[in-house]
């Protein structure tokens, strides 16, 4: 079973995204700047595509999002954290093909593996596994995401 | 550029990690998830002693020492595990040296394991990416 929805990339939210992570590259922010035109115009931070969430229809860590349907409860797990006990885990990469503002994205995502284990300071740990594809307007695929989200027993100690 | 197996670079990616960084962080990624920026509900909620940043900030600030030193578009892959929590008062310095170097049809593909560190000198996130350079 696989989800899919759009994720038009604009200029402005790589601009929000990329000041978030400290990284004002002019690859990422400056359209006219060599760093740019040597890409072929502006490209996107290596974990930009994390902000295709405002574009999930589901996405479950949003609960103030406004939405025409009564808000769905707040799931944890499918990769990724989670309210409460979720943790993120993992996060894996596999860039394609450059993103820039003005693809249109189409997010797919599947779910993964999923399995337990003993953790040494959070009780049981659950695991579960999500892949993502980002394939641009033309049909080419981008990214490749792997997210693992843990459920924990408890608070993870510190 | 040239890269060779034991090639290091790094870089403070953060200084004094404060609760503007991590909402700025949750507005840009849309992960607005309380236990981020609610101090009431991080406690509450999850037994945690305040809010912590999003592991995806960590490896998004490390993914600038990253792009910083092998250029925007050489990754091929970057993939970490998230070690520990990162509060605020935190200042991260991630690292990363070259393990591997490979060449493919003309291009070097570097692999390069990823480490950012804490000020205690604690690991927050690892990992390896690979680059075309």
């Amino acid at each position: 079973m696989a989800d899919s929805f759009e994720f038009p990339v604009d200029r402005t939210q790589v601009m929000l995204f990329a000041r978030s992570v400290l990284d004002i590259n002019p690859a990422f922010v400056e359209p006219d700047s060599p760093e740019a035109k040597a890409n072929g115009g502006l490209v996107t931070p290596p974990t930009f595509v994390q902000s295709s969430a405002h574009y999930q229809p589901d996405y479950p860590l949003d609960l103030t999002r406004p939405r025409k349907d009564a808000p769905a409860a707040a799931r944890s797990g499918g990769g990724g954290g989670g309210l409460g006990r979720g943790l993120h885990a993992e996060q894996h990469y596999e860039y394609h093909h450059p993103i820039h503002p003005g693809d249109v994205l189409t997010v797919t995502t599947k779910p993964g593996e999923r399995w337990e284990k003993e953790g040494r300071r959070g009780g049981k740990l659950m695991f579960s596994e999500s892949i993502t594809e980002y394939t641009n307007q033309d049909g080419v695929l981008c990214v490749t995401a792997r997210s693992i989200g843990v459920q924990t027993g408890r608070a993870v100690d510190q | 550029m040239t890269l060779k197996v034991g090639d290091k670079h790094e870089q403070v990616v953060i200084e004094n990690v404060n609760r503007t960084h991590i909402v700025k962080y949750a507005g840009a990624s849309g992960d607005f998830n309380p236990l981020h920026h609610d101090d009431t509900k991080a406690k509450d909620l999850a037994g945690y002693p305040s809010v912590f940043a999003h592991g995806m900030l960590s490896m998004g600030l490390t993914g600038r020492m990253l792009t910083d030193w092998l250029g925007a578009t050489a990754l091929k892959k970057y993939g970490v595990r998230f070690t520990r929590q990162v509060w605020p008062g935190d200042t991260l310095t991630a690292k990363g040296e070259v393990t591997d170097v490979k060449e493919e049809g003309g291009k070097q593909l570097a692999t390069i394991k990823v480490v950012t560190v804490n000020q205690n000198g604690e690991s927050v996130v690892e990992g390896e990416a690979v680059a075309e350079v």
